[in-house]
């Protein structure tokens, strides 16, 4: 096995044996789902939402879900503790760059919110009737593309923050205004003009906005493609200039 | 051959002057040491050694390539103070993954046997003692040519420390060159073949561990409890001898040079057998009080 397979497994392994975590990122927003999946009312087609059902529109705000905590909330704390106790340091001392390590840590993240997201599609598909995203290929491109976002998003927090308990302060006061945006509370559909065009310029709203598109059979929006492109480039740049190994 | 040479090191942190100019050079299989009080520049030193650090002034070689070169990587290992691994890593996983980090590891469960790493217990759960050794054992797991140990057997308990000097003596035994930082007084006199002395940021001493003892100004003292009444003038007699002090039975001589030889002559002349005979010799800790002005390493 490569060292990097070795790496992120090791790391997926350190994930598991975090079970509050692993709980929140992985099992978490199949809950949310199935909870407001039993409300009845929830599965009723709208006239509000131009006849979408509630549910619908949830499974999609629970995948932006799994890779807001992934991002936010995971990332930034293990990768500020690692730099904090000198984990990153004692790679550079080997044939094994730290670059690794983090890039692991990253892989790591992706992977469980795959299987996150895999878990509320079947479950919203085989309890609720939610349709998979009839746009599959476009649902997947903006799914990374989404993750992508966050992920430097918390690569920045991570890069910023002194210490694996400020990484995780930081991502949960950042968790709750961007899931805000994403229409955890009010979905982008009834929020109202002014606050929906705010949200569509935040990472986790322009994810919400993009990955709706694609489960109701269309590409994404231009302006949300843009918007996470942006979100990519910026926030990558920023990872890499400021990120610190020690 | 000279595998580590460092000339003229500088290096600051903003304002404060860590390493001012460190000079030094480590030939192939020796033990060297560099000791010192804390604060005095060991760790910056070593660590602008092991390229985690770039040096602000001066040259570092390390086998002929400059620190920064990834090769090294392969060929030196390091064991950092205050460098830890993930809560949740046991250290079987953690002898594992580094162990794959290397083209020809050394036996990972032979070091873990030799260092009694717990192989199921998670980082977070192991004592301070299994912790260091660990974290040695990933130094030497990559069989390295140079081992840097900074502060080796701090947190060990006196057994762990003295097995510790073993497996590093058994392990320069296979030809690999050791650079240790330490404030260990016995620990240096153990193991070091030589030891280079730092003290605010410069190098105020190099020499081997006797050599400095031999260095030093301090002056030895023998008692002993003799077999028959002494002539104290003819000890005083005698140039190495500076002072004769009489404790009850007992005679306290104290003096330099060589001591021991001038009484045990004078005694042997007059049929006299030294009882209970103790030497209070310099020590390197006399030494480094000398050199450094201070009473110990700070610690």
């Amino acid at each position: 096995m490569n060292v990097f397979a070795k790496l992120t497994l090791t790391e997926l392994r350190l994930f598991l044996r975090e079970p509050m975590s692993a709980f929140f990122v992985i099992i978490f927003p199949t809950v949310l789902v199935v909870i407001l999946g039993c409300i009845p009312a929830f599965r009723e087609p709208q006239d509000s939402l131009d006849g979408g059902r509630v549910i619908d529109l949830y499974v999609g705000i629970a995948v932006v879900l799994t890779l807001a905590m992934v991002a936010v909330q995971i990332a930034p704390a293990v990768l500020a503790t690692y730099r904090e106790r000198g984990v990153l340091r004692r790679f550079a001392t080997t044939p094994v760059s730290p670059l690794k390590l983090l890039g692991a840590q990253l892989v790591t993240n992706l992977l469980c919110a795959v299987v996150a997201t895999a878990l509320v599609l079947a479950v919203g598909r085989i309890a609720f009737d939610v349709p998979l995203a009839s746009q599959f290929a476009g649902f997947v491109l903006t799914f990374l593309l989404s993750a992508a976002g966050v992920l430097a998003i918390g690569l920045v927090i991570a890069a910023l923050v002194p210490s694996g308990k400020a990484g995780n302060s930081v991502g949960t006061l950042l968790f709750f205004p961007l899931m805000f945006f994403a229409g955890l509370w009010t979905p982008r559909e009834v929020m109202p003009e002014a606050l929906r065009t705010v949200a569509d310029f935040t990472p986790l709203g322009a994810a919400e906005r993009a990955l709706n598109d694609t489960m109701t059979g269309h590409w994404p929006a231009a302006v949300s493609v843009t918007v996470l492109l942006g979100y990519v480039v910026v926030f990558g740049f920023l990872a890499v200039r400021w990120f610190r190994w020690s | 051959m000279t595998v580590i040479e460092v000339q003229n090191l500088r290096k600051a942190y903003g304002d404060t002057v860590a390493v001012r100019d460190v000079s030094f050079a480590v030939e192939r299989g020796e033990i060297f040491g560099i000791l010192g009080p804390n604060g005095a520049g060991k760790t910056t030193t070593v660590e602008c050694v092991s390229g985690l650090r770039t040096a602000d002034g001066g040259v570092i070689s390390v086998l002929g390539r400059p620190p920064a070169d990834t090769a090294l990587r392969r060929l030196v290992g390091v064991q950092l103070q205050e460098s830890q691994l993930p809560d949740k890593l046991s250290g079987r996983e953690a002898l594992e993954l580094f162990s794959s980090f290397y083209p020809g590891p050394a036996d990972w469960q032979a070091l873990a046997r030799d260092l009694d790493v717990p192989l199921t217990t998670r980082y977070a759960k192991m004592s301070g003692g299994q912790k260091q050794r660990l974290s040695i054992a990933l130094a030497l797991i990559g069989n390295p040519e140079i081992a840097i140990l900074d502060e080796l057997t701090t947190g060990l308990d006196p057994q762990a420390r003295r097995d510790t000097w073993g497996l590093i003596e058994a392990v320069r035994a296979q030809g690999v060159t050791i650079l240790l930082v330490t404030h260990f007084m016995e620990e240096a006199e153990r193991l070091c073949d030589r030891l280079a002395v730092i003290d605010r940021g410069t190098v105020v001493a190099l020499d081997t561990p006797a050599g400095l003892i031999a260095g030093t100004t301090t002056e030895q003292r023998i008692r002993f409890r003799p077999s028959a009444p002494v002539d104290v003038a003819l000890l005083e007699a005698r140039p190495e001898v500076r002072q004769v002090l009489r404790h009850g039975s007992q005679l306290e001589v104290a003096g330099t040079g060589n001591l021991l030889h001038a009484v045990t002559s004078v005694l042997a002349a007059n049929d006299i057998i030294a009882n209970d005979l103790r030497i209070e010799q310099a020590s390197l800790d006399d030494a480094f009080v000398q050199l450094t002005g201070r009473s110990d390493t700070g610690e």
